[in-house]
């Protein structure tokens, strides 16, 4: 029942286009055609994608609380150079604008803890999946599971296990330590939001280094068998070097996800306590949305200069992959 | 018998190493499950039983009894201290640091003990009503239409437009085509965190701020799925659609009826991809959307828990609800997105 229905469906949108599509290929010809099925997604494309990124440049020199182009007056690289105005760059409290420098810092501290400890996770997890053990798949599928679900349930259950009367104080005071104010400590705050980040991204790359680890021929570690070779030797030596092809992606891709940071942290902590969990994405959210006057030309700028670091960030990446392909 | 839990497959012998393996991966299912499964017992737990400090494991609820005499049911307490010690009373009613209680099987006689010297029986059981407040007070099903709505739309335009623009990469000679084709490519390299201001100026200018196709309409042109139909439709052999053109079949025909048909593998691929963005997707939508009428599920999870009278039983049940649909997909095609995602890497 439920198939002739889907069939019929497909159909009907078969017989609804094809007249009108027979009539495109009488006028433009049959291989002029391609761009009449390129259409739609060009057009979104460029609506959505190009003219926004276009659009950015006006807003960065632009300034007032307006959204219409036409309200807004010039005022060239005021933005940048507010954003970039700092008598130090190591004191965010020197800066003018000290919330995103704080922003910066947070972000980078972010990046190096959080793609540090998941991609360390992710290899000793895929390397113990990648052995001749039973129940594989099903360790692998609940590694991975956490990656399915979406940013503001993640942070739900987090934040249920951390809240003060939650169920880790009364795990640590049953074993005789303090309780804590998890996320209202800036420290202990911090170092949640790496960890539930890792939570819920870490089976994404165990996956893919599980992946890389595969396509390793078994007969390298065969004939190292047959060697006589140690296995931690055969791990430094043979396993750690093939994978690095796969490790450099991950490395790459994990860091640009992390550099973009946001939904999780956002409903886990709102950026605080005070400003110490505050990443990039939610300062640009904060003066462009959240907050009133909506200062979009100081976020626009923000995201130009973020976009910047993510334009090289994917040149590695696109270096890498092209290197990794080369080596194969 | 249970040797195979512990036995490597195909080899014999059970060394150090395989025990920490197990050790590791026992620690890491606890990690990675156990604050789903708290968050599931939890949602089966009264407002009174959350408010608890420390928590309980399982879902306890207070034992009623009913009495004669008494048209409600009387909680049934356990007597600890004072005269009447280790008898089971109802409750009447409390008055001050004293509750009037009565035995259950001599209703007759009014008893006092000091509210300190007794203790709440209670036995297994699961507050349902969690689960049907969330319904009847929460407009639940209005936030989960408008997800489904977004999700289901969005993943049948994505489906669509991609693999036309797929198509037409794969199969077609025409100048312009290596162009076009990393034109898509290059927006892979802008994500949308990056032009979240001009976007909006876009939407707004159209029109579609509350609205839900300000969400599909920016989210459908994915460079992703362009690229992985593309890839896949290169193996579809030219001499097939060169055969269907012999008999006169419209260009719209082979795209719909040879090729789309064939690349079943990797629209499947693309679809759960789409779901999954579609379902999960949070920023974008918290800007476009404003009132909560137009809430997704989860705008409307991220505003309850703001609101400082936060009821955790109310808010835990709405979270279960909300990761139920992508867990039961997920068990059913656990082996294919795992697959998918290995082999094209992208999330």
């Amino acid at each position: 029942m439920l198939k002739t229905l889907a069939t019929q469906a497909y159909d009907g949108a078969f017989n609804l286009f094809e007249r009108p599509m027979l009539a495109l290929q009488r006028l433009f010809g049959q291989s002029r055609i391609a761009w009449v099925f390129l259409l739609p997604n060009l057009l979104i494309f460029g609506l959505f994608t190009f003219l926004p990124i276009i659009l950015n440049f006006v807003f960065a020199t632009t300034g007032g609380d307006r959204i219409l182009l036409a309200d807004r007056p010039f005022v060239g690289t005021e933005h940048f150079a507010s954003l970039l105005d700092c008598e130090s760059y190591f004191d965010p409290n020197s800066c003018h604008r000290d919330l995103f420098w704080r922003a910066v810092g947070n972000t980078g501290w972010f990046v190096l803890m959080q793609v540090g400890f998941m991609i360390l996770f992710s290899l000793i997890t895929a390397l113990i999946l990648n052995r001749d053990i039973v129940l594989r798949g099903f360790f692998r599928a609940v590694f991975f599971y956490p990656v399915l679900l979406s940013p503001v349930v993640v942070a739900l259950i987090w934040k249920w296990i951390l809240q003060r009367n939650g169920v880790l104080n009364a795990g640590l005071e049953g074993a005789g330590f303090g309780t804590v104010n998890w996320l209202l400590e800036a420290d202990w705050a911090f170092f949640w939001v790496v960890f539930v980040s890792i939570w819920c991204n870490m089976g994404f790359y165990v996956l893919i280094l599980l992946a890389g680890l595969q396509s390793i021929p078994s007969d390298v570690y065969e004939a190292a068998e047959m060697d006589g070779t140690p296995r931690w030797r055969s791990l430094w030596r043979i396993t750690l070097p093939l994978l690095m092809p796969t490790m450099l992606v991950v490395m790459v891709l994990s860091v640009i996800r992390a550099v973009q940071a946001f939904d999780e942290i956002y409903v886990l902590t709102g950026g605080g306590p005070g400003s110490a969990t505050t990443l990039l994405i939610q300062y640009i959210y904060d003066v462009g949305f959240a907050t009133r006057p909506r200062l979009y030309g100081l976020a626009a700028a923000a995201s130009l200069l973020m976009a910047g670091v993510l334009f090289v960030l994917t040149m590695m990446q696109l270096a890498a992959t092209r290197k990794q392909s080369g080596d194969n | 018998m249970f040797g195979w839990i512990l036995g490597r497959r195909g080899r014999h012998g059970f060394d150090l190493t395989d025990w920490l393996s197990f050790g590791f991966l026992g620690l890491g299912v606890v990690l990675m499950l156990g604050p789903v499964m708290w968050l599931v017992l939890s949602s089966f737990k009264t407002e009174a039983a959350l408010q608890e400090y420390p928590p309980k494991f399982l879902p306890l609820v207070p034992i009623e009894v009913q009495v004669d005499g008494f048209e409600q049911p009387l909680q049934l307490f356990t007597i600890t201290a004072g005269e009447h010690a280790g008898r089971e009373l109802a409750q009447v009613r409390r008055i001050g640091l004293n509750a009037q209680m009565v035995d259950p099987a001599n209703p007759s006689e009014r008893l006092n003990v000091a509210i300190g010297d007794r203790d709440a029986l209670r036995e297994f059981g699961v507050a349902t009503e969690n689960y049907t407040g969330v319904f009847e007070r929460f407009n639940f099903m209005l936030y989960f239409w408008n997800s489904t709505f977004i999700t289901v739309v969005a993943t049948v335009l994505t489906v669509l437009f991609n693999s036309m623009a797929a198509f037409a990469l794969a199969k077609y000679k025409f100048t312009g085509r290596n162009a076009v084709f990393v034109l898509i490519i290059a927006t892979l390299m802008i994500p949308p965190t990056i032009t979240l201001v001009p976007l909006f100026l876009v939407i707004s200018e159209m029109g579609m701020v509350n609205s839900h196709w300000g969400v599909i309409w920016p989210a459908i042109a994915t460079p992703t799925g362009v690229f992985l139909l593309r890839q896949y439709m290169l193996t579809i052999p030219d001499d097939l659609l060169d055969a269907a053109r012999m008999d006169n079949a419209s260009e719209w025909k082979v795209y719909w009826k040879i090729v789309l048909p064939l690349s079943a593998p990797a629209l499947a691929v693309l679809v759960i991809f789409s779901v999954m963005w579609r379902w999960n997707e949070f920023l974008w939508p918290l800007i476009v959307l404003n009132r909560s009428e137009v809430f997704t599920l989860q705008l409307a999870l991220n505003s309850f828990q703001g609101e400082l009278q936060t009821s955790w039983s109310s808010l835990l049940a709405m979270t279960v609800l909300t990761l139920l649909p992508i867990t039961i997909v997920f068990a059913f095609l656990q082996k294919y997105i795992t697959q998918g995602i290995a082999q094209s890497g992208v999330k």
